[in-house]
C-alpha cells in the first residue's frame, strides 16, 4: 500500500495518533504536506475512501498545532468550501474527532445558511481557526464591510468536490471570491479535492491564482476498479419505456441480498414510481426510503439521518444524493434506467463501499433496449476509466455583476485594479475591458441605452475616483440576494382540510410546474402515496388521499440530464460494430439483427434516417444519438423547414437517441442533405429562440443572479410566481427596446448551452454532412418502435365537450409553444 | 354554456354585450365603445420602472414608452373621440413628475382632436396635474359606469380595472398564462394595459364575489383575443 518514507516529518502527537490506530499516513497525505510546506497550490485527485479529506486538512492541523502562540487573537487560518451544507457540517464533526483525540487546541466550526444568529455573530467577532462553509456564505463574507481585515491571516483555502463545483455559475462565483481572498491574503494556498476526472488540467487552470500559475497535481492510489453488472431480465427487456417496471421484482430481490442499497433514478417521477413498486413487492417490510428534491427538507433530513444510523436497507433517490456525507455501509448502487454519462455513474458508484481495497458494486437496470446499449457502453467506459470531459468555462456575466456589487458593498474599489483582480479568476481570464465596463454600468444603473436612471445609481464614483455602494440600505438589500443558485418557486403540498381558513398538514414541497400536466381531480404519486389533486390556492397544492387507486403516471421520461456526448459516441460505436454485439443479451442482439435486415445499422459517423407510412400519417425517424436537448432543438427547426416545404408536419417526439416527425404528406422524396444543412442554425434558430419559453426561463435566472430582480425581500414577501410573471414582462419590453442588452446576451448564452445544446447540434450537423443514410421503408423498423410508442403515450388535449372553448385554449397553447 | 354572448370580430377582438352597451374587447386589452367612439384602457402604471429604479431595482426604463406605443397603435387603428383611462394610470403620485418630457409630449399629441378622461385609482388618487384632460372619480357612458375599482357584489353595467385579471389554461404538457377580460355579460373587469403591470388569476378569491354566474375570460393574444370558459381556467 502507500509508502510512508517521510514519517519523521509528522510532529509527535500526529505520529502517535496514526500509530495508536495502527495506521500510517498515506503517500498522497504526505505529498499534500510537502506541497503545503513548499507553499504551493495543489489539487488532490483520489477516490472516495482514500483519506482525501484528512489529506486536505492535515497540513493545516499541523501548522496550527505547532505555531507559536500569537500576540494578537489570530483570524481564520483555513477556509473549507463544500458544495453541500450537510457536507460542511459533517466534515466539522469528522474533524473534531482527531483534534480532540490529539488534544489540540484548534477550533473548527461550520457556517451555513442554517447556522443560528448567535453563532454567526460570534464567528464574526471571534473567528475560528478553521471555518467550514459553502460558496454562497463565502460570497456573503466578501460583501461584508471589513472582509479584508477578517481574512488577512488566511493561510489556506480547501475546495472540496471541486470537480462538481467548477463547471457552473456557482463555480464562477467561487473563482471570483478566491481571487478576492488572494488579494486579502497574498500567501494563501489553494487546495482542491476532487474525484477522478477525465482532464485534471482544466480544473488546475480553473484553480490557478493567475493565468499560467501552477497548481500541482497529487494523485491518490486508485481504488479497486468497480464491479458493474447489468440486469438482463431473462430476455424481457421492453422495447420502450423509462420506468424499468419489468425488472422491479428482480431489483427487490437484489436489495434483499444487499446490506444497504442506493437506488438511483433520473427523475422525481421515476423515484416515486420505483418507490411505490418496491413497497408493493416488499413482503419482508424492508425499511426502504425515498429521497428527492421535491420532498420537504425535514423529510429528507430524516432519511439522511436514518441512513447515517444504518437503519435503512435501501433509498430510492435522484441526483440529490450524487454528492454527500459518506455512508460507510452502502454496499450496492443500483441505477434504474439510463445512466446518461460515465462520470456521473462513477460518482454514483463511488457512493458504495468507502473501503479503498474492495471494489464498489453497481447494478445497471436498463429500462428499454436502447438503454441496454447505453448501459453496456457505460460499463465498458467505466472499466477503461474513460470519462466524460467538460470544456473550458467562460465566466457568466450575471455572476460577475453580482460579485462586483458585493465588492462595492464591502469596500470602495478602483476600476482598473479591480479589472486586473477579476482577470486572475480562472473563468474570467479573457474578460474584455468592454464587457467589464458594461457590467459595471449595469451594476450602477442597469446598463440601459436610455440614460434616465443616473440619479438612482446603486454604486457611485466618489471624488477620490473610487466606486462605492450608494448607501447602507442598498448594501443590505444586496446581501440578502447573494448566491448563484436559482431555485424554482416552491409550492407546499398540503392535505386538504376542506376549510379555507386552515390549509391542512404539509406533506412536502413541489417545484412550480411539477404538477403542471395534472388537472384537478387527477391522481398522482407523491412522497410514496397516491393523492388526488383538489386545487391550488396561492402557494398551496391541496390534495386528498387516494390510497388504493391507480395513480396517473405522467408520460414524459425526460430527465434534466441529456446523454453525454462521450457516452453517445460509445453507443454509436458499439451499435455499428456487429462483432461487438455478442456481449449483449440475446433479445437485444436479435433486435439489432432484425434492424440490420429490415432497415439498416448506421456506421459510426452516419446518421440513420427512416421514412415510412403508418395509418393516415407519414413518419420520418432520425437517429443522431446526440441527447434529448439537441434533438428537441433539431426537431423544432426541422418542423419549420418541413412546413415551408409544404409537407404539413403534425408533431414530433424526441428522446436521447432519436427523433420522430410525422406529417400529412410523404417525406421520402425530400432532399435530406438540404433538410439537415447547417444553415438551419441561422435565422430559423434565432426566430424560434427569441419566442421560446426557454429564453424567458434563462432570462429570469440571469435577472435574479445579476440583481436586476430581487428574490428575497425584507417585508413585502412577493411569491416566486409574481416574480416569474414580471421577469417575462421585463424580457418582452427589453427585447423590443434594447435587444443587445447585457442580460439578454447572458440569457442567450445560457439557453444555448444548458437548454438547447446549440453547440452540440452544430457538431451533429457537421458530423452527418454527406453521411445521412436514408432507409425508405414500407413499415416501421425495430428501432422506430420505441419512438412510435412514445407518441402513443402523449396525452390528448382536454375533453371535447365545449368545442369552442377547448379550441380557444388550444390556440393559446399553440401560440405559446410555437 | 357561458352567460355572456359573444362574437368574434374581424379585427381579432371579441364583441360582447355588457348590460345595455355593445363593447368590443380588443386583443390588445383595450375596450372599444363604438357608439360613443370611446377607447377605454385600464391600469397603465406609467413610470413603474422608474419607481423601482428609485428604490434600487433597475428595471428597464422602457415601460412608459412601450405602453404609449401600444396606446398610440390603438388610437391610430380606431381614431377615438375620447380616451378613458380607468385608473392607476401612473404607478405612484410622483410618476407624472418623473415622466420624461418626450412621453408627456406624446400624450399631449394623442389628446389633439379628442378628449382625455382620467379616472383616478388607488395608485394615482389625485390624477395627473399637468397633462391635458379631465380628472374624475367615475364616468357614465352608454349605460355603463366606468370606475377604477369594481364594487363588491354583482353589479349591472359596470366596467372596471384594478384587479389585473389573468387567465391560466392547462394543455398537454404545459400551461399558458395571459392577461384577460372577465365578464358575465352584466359587468366587466379589464386587463391591465401597462407594459409592467402583473396579473391576478381570475380564479383568485378577489373575483369570487363579483359575478352571480361563472363568467367568461377573454384572453389577450398577439393577434386574436380568445374566449375561455370558466371550467377551462385553472388557478395558479
Amino acid at each position: 500500500m502507500d509508502g510512508a518514507q517521510a514519517q519523521t516529518e509528522l510532529p509527535a502527537p500526529f505520529d502517535a495518533w496514526f500509530a495508536e490506530r495502527g495506521w500510517r499516513p498515506r503517500a498522497h497525505q504526505l505529498a499534500m504536506l510537502d506541497e503545503a510546506t513548499a507553499g504551493r497550490d495543489a489539487m488532490l485527485i483520489a477516490p472516495t475512501g482514500g483519506g482525501k479529506t484528512l489529506a486536505g486538512f492535515l497540513p493545516s492541523l499541523i501548522e496550527l498545532a505547532t505555531r507559536p502562540r500569537p500576540n494578537t487573537p489570530p483570524g481564520i487560518h483555513t477556509l473549507y468550501i463544500s458544495p453541500l451544507k450537510a457536507l460542511a457540517v459533517d466534515i466539522e464533526r469528522n474533524l473534531m474527532a482527531p483534534i480532540a483525540e490529539m488534544g489540540l487546541s484548534i477550533k473548527a466550526e461550520s457556517r451555513t445558511g442554517d447556522t443560528g444568529m448567535a453563532r454567526r455573530q460570534r464567528q464574526r467577532v471571534k473567528p475560528p481557526d478553521i471555518l467550514l462553509t459553502t460558496p454562497e456564505q463565502l460570497a456573503l463574507f466578501c460583501a461584508w464591510e471589513g472582509a479584508r481585515l477578517y481574512f488577512e491571516d488566511l493561510a489556506c483555502v480547501i475546495v472540496d468536490e471541486v470537480h462538481s463545483i467548477w463547471p457552473s455559475k456557482r463555480g464562477d462565483l467561487l473563482a471570483l471570491d478566491l481571487a478576492r481572498l488572494q488579494q486579502f491574503a497574498p500567501k494563501m494556498r489553494r487546495v482542491g479535492l476532487s474525484a477522478t476526472v477525465d482532464d485534471p488540467a482544466v480544473i488546475q487552470r480553473w484553480m490557478a491564482r493567475t493565468a499560467g500559475a501552477e497548481v500541482d497535481l497529487v494523485l491518490g492510489a486508485a481504488g479497486a476498479p468497480p464491479v458493474v453488472d447489468m440486469l438482463l431480465s431473462e430476455g424481457q427487456v421492453p422495447w420502450a419505456g423509462h420506468t424499468a417496471h419489468h425488472a422491479m421484482a428482480e431489483v427487490y430481490e437484489v436489495i434483499k441480498r444487499a446490506r444497504i442499497a442506493l437506488v438511483f433514478v433520473n427523475t422525481r417521477f421515476q423515484a416515486e414510481f420505483a418507490f411505490q413498486e418496491l413497497w408493493r413487492l416488499n413482503e419482508d417490510s424492508l425499511p426502504i426510503a425515498l429521497h428527492h428534491g421535491s420532498l420537504a427538507a425535514e423529510q429528507r433530513r430524516k432519511v439522511e439521518a436514518a441512513m447515517a444510523r444504518g437503519t435503512l436497507r435501501a433509498v430510492v433517490c435522484t441526483s440529490t444524493l450524487d454528492l454527500g456525507v459518506d455512508w460507510g455501509d452502502v454496499d450496492l448502487v443500483i441505477q434504474l434506467a439510463s445512466p446518461k454519462g460515465a462520470s456521473r455513474m462513477v460518482q454514483r458508484i463511488g457512493r458504495a463501499n468507502h473501503r479503498l481495497d474492495e471494489p464498489s458494486h453497481a447494478l445497471f437496470v436498463p429500462a428499454n433496449r436502447f438503454e441496454m446499449l447505453e448501459c453496456q457502453a457505460a460499463r465498458e467506459a467505466i472499466a477503461e476509466n474513460a470519462l466524460d470531459s467538460e470544456p473550458e468555462r467562460t465566466g457568466a456575466l450575471d455572476v460577475l455583476a453580482q460579485h462586483i456589487m458585493g465588492l462595492a458593498c464591502s469596500e470602495p474599489f478602483d476600476l482598473v485594479s479591480l479589472y486586473d483582480e477579476l482577470r486572475t479568476a480562472g473563468p474570467y481570464r479573457d474578460l474584455s475591458w468592454e464587457d467589464y465596463e458594461q457590467v459595471v454600468d449595469f451594476v450602477s444603473t442597469g446598463g440601459y441605452a436610455l440614460k434616465t436612471y443616473d440619479r438612482f445609481r446603486r454604486i457611485v464614483r466618489g471624488l477620490d475616483g473610487l466606486w462605492r455602494v450608494r448607501n447602507e440600505e442598498t448594501a443590505l438589500r444586496h446581501r440578502m440576494n447573494v448566491g448563484a443558485i436559482v431555485s424554482p418557486a416552491m409550492l407546499s403540498v398540503r392535505i386538504s382540510s376542506g376549510r379555507r381558513s386552515s390549509p391542512g398538514r404539509k406533506i412536502g414541497e413541489v417545484e412550480e410546474g411539477y404538477l403542471e400536466v395534472l388537472e384537478v381531480g387527477d391522481t398522482f404519486v407523491f412522497a410514496g402515496q397516491v393523492w388526488r389533486l383538489m386545487g391550488v390556492t396561492g402557494t398551496d397544492v391541496l390534495v386528498t388521499s387516494a390510497a388504493g387507486e391507480d395513480a396517473k403516471m405522467p408520460s414524459w421520461g425526460g430527465s434534466k440530464f441529456a446523454l453525454s456526448t462521450f457516452l453517445a459516441r460509445r453507443v454509436r460505436q458499439l451499435m455499428s460494430d456487429g462483432d461487438h454485439w455478442r456481449v449483449l443479451p440475446d433479445d437485444v442482439r436479435e433486435w439489432l439483427e432484425i434492424q440490420r435486415d429490415r432497415s439498416a445499422i448506421p456506421a459510426q459517423d452516419e446518421m440513420l434516417l427512416e421514412t415510412f407510412p403508418r395509418g393516415q400519417r407519414h413518419f420520418m425517424v432520425a437517429y443522431p444519438f446526440e441527447g434529448r436537448l439537441a434533438h428537441t432543438t433539431l426537431a423544432m427547426l426541422l418542423t419549420r423547414r418541413l412546413e415551408r416545404l409544404g409537407v404539413g408536419p403534425l408533431g414530433f417526439v424526441c428522446n436521447d437517441y432519436a427523433l420522430v416527425v410525422w406529417s400529412i404528406k410523404p417525406m421520402d422524396g425530400l432532399d435530406f442533405a438540404d433538410l439537415f444543412a447547417e444553415d438551419m442554425l441561422g435565422d430559423d434558430l434565432e426566430a424560434w429562440f427569441a419566442e421560446s419559453s426557454m429564453m424567458k426561463a434563462a432570462f429570469k435566472a440571469c435577472a435574479l443572479i445579476s440583481g436586476l430582480i430581487e428574490r428575497r425581500f425584507r417585508q413585502d414577501q412577493k411569491s416566486g410566481r409574481q416574480i416569474s410573471f414580471s421577469t417575462d414582462l421585463v424580457y418582452d419590453v427589453l427585447r423590443r427596446h434594447q435587444p443587445d442588452h447585457l442580460l439578454l446576451k447572458a440569457a442567450r448564452a445560457d439557453a444555448a448551452k444548458g437548454m438547447v445544446d446549440v453547440a452540440r447540434l452544430g457538431q451533429l450537423l457537421t458530423r452527418i454532412k454527406g453521411r445521412i443514410r436514408h432507409s425508405p421503408l414500407e413499415h416501421l423498423s425495430p428501432f422506430s418502435v420505441p419512438m412510435i410508442l412514445e407518441i402513443g403515450k402523449q396525452r390528448s388535449p382536454g375533453s371535447a365537450g365545449e368545442m369552442i372553448l377547448a379550441e380557444a385554449a388550444e390556440t393559446l397553447i399553440a401560440e405559446a409553444t410555437a | 354554456m357561458s352567460p355572456a354572448a359573444f362574437a368574434r370580430s374581424p379585427c381579432g377582438g371579441i364583441a360582447v354585450r355588457i348590460g345595455e352597451a355593445e363593447a368590443l374587447l380588443r386583443a390588445t386589452g383595450a375596450l372599444w365603445l363604438a357608439a360613443a367612439r370611446t377607447l377605454v384602457v385600464a391600469d397603465l402604471h406609467f413610470e413603474k420602472g422608474s419607481a423601482y429604479a428609485a428604490r434600487g431595482q433597475m428595471l428597464p426604463p422602457y415601460d412608459t414608452g412601450e405602453t404609449l406605443r401600444r396606446l398610440a397603435a390603438e388610437v391610430e387603428a380606431l381614431q377615438p373621440a375620447a380616451i378613458v383611462f380607468l385608473g392607476d394610470s401612473f404607478h405612484d403620485g410622483e410618476g407624472e413628475a418623473r415622466m420624461a418630457t418626450g412621453y408627456a409630449e406624446a400624450l399631449v399629441a394623442l389628446s389633439r382632436g379628442r378628449s382625455l378622461v382620467w379616472v383616478v385609482g388607488n395608485h394615482d388618487a389625485d390624477g395627473p396635474s399637468d397633462l391635458p384632460g379631465e380628472v374624475v372619480d367615475d364616468v357614465r357612458l352608454e349605460g355603463l359606469t366606468l370606475r377604477h375599482e369594481p364594487r363588491v357584489g354583482p353589479q349591472a353595467g359596470e366596467a372596471a380595472g384594478h384587479l389585473h385579471p389573468c387567465a391560466r389554461v392547462t394543455g398537454p404538457g404545459r400551461t399558458v398564462r395571459r392577461p384577460c377580460f372577465v365578464t358575465d355579460g352584466q359587468r366587466i373587469v379589464l386587463p391591465a394595459f401597462g407594459a409592467y403591470a402583473g396579473g391576478l388569476n381570475v380564479r383568485d378569491r378577489a373575483f369570487a364575489t363579483l359575478f352571480a354566474a361563472p363568467p367568461l375570460a377573454i384572453a389577450l393574444g398577439p393577434r386574436h383575443a380568445q374566449p375561455i370558459g370558466w371550467r377551462r381556467l385553472v388557478g395558479d
